[in-house]
């Protein structure tokens, strides 16, 4: 059966609007991220004429090895200090009702600030006169101040700070997914609070757990603003490396180690995703 | 119930729920509290208030001109990526299967990707275009890192749209484009404005991509605080942080609300 002609062009003309809507930012995206960061990368591939030496020389450099390590150090103390300190501010989110919006609040005001504000803050807190310092003299436990700022310590504790409702968001949003009446059920059948907990939502917030877990050590991987303001100066992590390799015009070797970022990055991501609940994580780190 | 189940079940997690609580709100209550003390180093308590770090601020061209250029660079991102973001959340919903995947990987992948990778991608190629500190640059190279913001937003406030409501409006008469004005885009509306919100805040507190791009031609306010903490730590910054902060949470509680309300 012959369609009508206007018909049959409406129809092509159709099909042809979504790729004509999204045609303009696909190529915008292509022009100026994804050849440009393409074009980096394979820098890595010459030194200047083609070789894989930038790669294979990397088992042997002592920089890199040390820079690597401190980088994956710091990313799992973080993710697990936000795991740690996160759980039980989601599980109360849920929990309290009329606390909940003061509790919201209290998480997003520094979630929605600035990393730079925020390493600037534990700057400020942290100094040689800075308020831990001085808090701590005047309570007695310190004779003169300590060293805080700069240490890798100042370091964790800045990057627990600013992960940390990377860490709650997606555990509240599991927990508050558990259907009640199971809670209620555990307990009827003779559990304690602890064995409900245990036996019932500990294991059913697993998906959020994971969800932030990735979330927070991926993102921790990249950290370059908050270790360079108040980490110390030897425990540079790769992204430092990286910035001071191109201001010494070191292409070739800051490609590759951004290679080897990317590349770690995306080995967690994607290992991660055989991991129920893990689909959606990186939309919501959405501020 | 015995004194030591009530300690146990009752004051010791909130004892600690209101310790972690504290931790996330106390740097910025500092940083606030400090930017009005009368003292010329940081100490906490202040000795005295005074506004003198805002007079400064407000006082000094050198903190005014990256403040403005940071404002005009995120509304240029706002335009840009917005209308880009939009326009192609709308044409994404509609393509084939497979080639959804592929668009979208490369729309949100600037989330995954670190930061650090695209901004020295970035500055690579621009710097061989003589872009390196000029606005433009960092217009362009901002707009990257806000647009899956934008998409993320507009695409989820498209799929909680029945689509009987498009069909029935195309029924009635309507040309597709006067669906799109009259049915499409007041619904997605909400979605559309929290995008252009969170682009906006994306650019203005972009530090790492400026850091490579600004130069000396385009000092963005982060990249001057970033400068400035190198050599001094004077309240003034505190002053400037208190200010970003407010403005920052007034505009994401914006999205915040409006994002609760469209859902």
């Amino acid at each position: 059966m012959a369609v009508s002609r206007p018909f049959a062009a409406s129809f092509a003309w159709q099909r042809t609007v979504p790729y004509l809507l999204a045609a303009p930012l696909l190529i915008f995206m292509l022009v100026f991220y994804a050849l440009p960061v393409l074009s980096m990368l394979m820098r890595s591939f010459f030194n200047p004429g083609l070789t894989l030496s930038n790669y294979t020389s990397l088992p042997d450099d002592v920089v890199f090895i040390k820079v690597f390590w401190n980088t994956l150090y710091t990313s799992i103390i973080v993710t697990l200090g936000t795991l740690l300190l996160g759980y039980p501010v989601a599980l109360a989110l849920v929990r309290t009702r009329r606390l909940a919006p003061l509790i919201l609040i209290v998480i997003m005001l520094p979630f929605w600030t600035s990393v730079l504000v925020r390493s600037y803050a534990w700057m400020v807190l942290m100094g040689r006169h800075g308020l831990i310092n001085e808090a701590m003299m005047a309570a007695g436990f310190l004779d003169r101040p300590m060293r805080l700022l700069n240490t890798p310590l100042a370091t964790q504790i800045a990057m627990v700070h600013i992960l940390l409702p990377y860490m709650i968001l997606p555990i509240a949003n599991a927990l508050r997914q558990i259907d009640p009446s199971l809670a209620r059920a555990a307990s009827g059948l003779g559990a304690t609070p602890l064995g409900t907990f245990r036996q019932v939502i500990l294991p059913l917030s697993m998906p959020g757990v994971a969800a932030g877990t990735l979330l927070v050590f991926v993102l921790a991987l990249g950290f370059y603003i908050t270790p360079a303001m108040v980490g110390g100066p030897r425990e540079i992590t790769l992204s430092m490396l990286i910035a001071q390799q191109v201001d010494q015009l070191n292409w070739s070797y800051a490609a590759c180690l951004s290679a080897v970022l990317l590349a770690t990055a995306l080995v967690i991501i994607g290992a991660a995703q055989r991991l129920p609940g893990i689909g959606n994580a990186f939309k919501m780190s959405a501020r | 119930m015995n004194l030591v189940q009530a300690i146990a079940g009752r004051v010791l997690p909130t004892t600690v729920v209101g310790l972690i609580l504290l931790f996330l709100i106390f740097p910025i209550v500092v940083v606030m509290v400090v930017s009005f003390s009368s003292a010329t180093y940081l100490t906490f308590p202040p000795p005295a208030f005074d506004l003198r770090w805002y007079k400064a601020y407000f006082g000094n061209e050198d903190w005014l001109r990256p403040t403005w250029l940071s404002i005009w660079v995120a509304a240029a991102v706002v335009i840009l990526s917005t209308l880009l973001g939009t326009l192609a959340a709308l044409g994404i919903a509609r393509l084939p299967p497979a080639l959804r995947v592929v668009a979208s990987g490369l729309i949100l992948s600037p989330l995954i990707v670190p930061v650090i990778v695209v901004a020295i991608g970035i500055y690579y190629a621009f710097s061989r275009y003589g872009l390196v500190g000029t606005p433009v640059a960092l217009v362009l190279a901002h707009t990257c890192l806000a647009v899956p913001f934008v998409v993320t937003s507009v695409s989820a406030s498209l799929s909680g749209i029945d689509p009987r409501l498009q069909q029935a409006s195309l029924s009635l008469g309507a040309t597709p484009i006067g669906t799109f004005f009259q049915v499409t885009l007041p619904l997605i509306r909400p979605g559309v404005l929290v995008g252009a919100l969170f682009a906006f805040i994306t650019s203005f507190d972009e530090l790492v991509v400026s850091l490579f791009l600004s130069g000396s031609g385009a000092v963005t306010l982060p990249r001057r605080m970033w400068d400035d903490l190198r050599f001094a730590i004077d309240p003034t910054i505190a002053a400037v942080s208190t200010l970003t902060i407010v403005l920052t949470v007034a505009l994401m509680g914006c999205a915040h609300l409006l994002r609760k309300r469209a859902t």
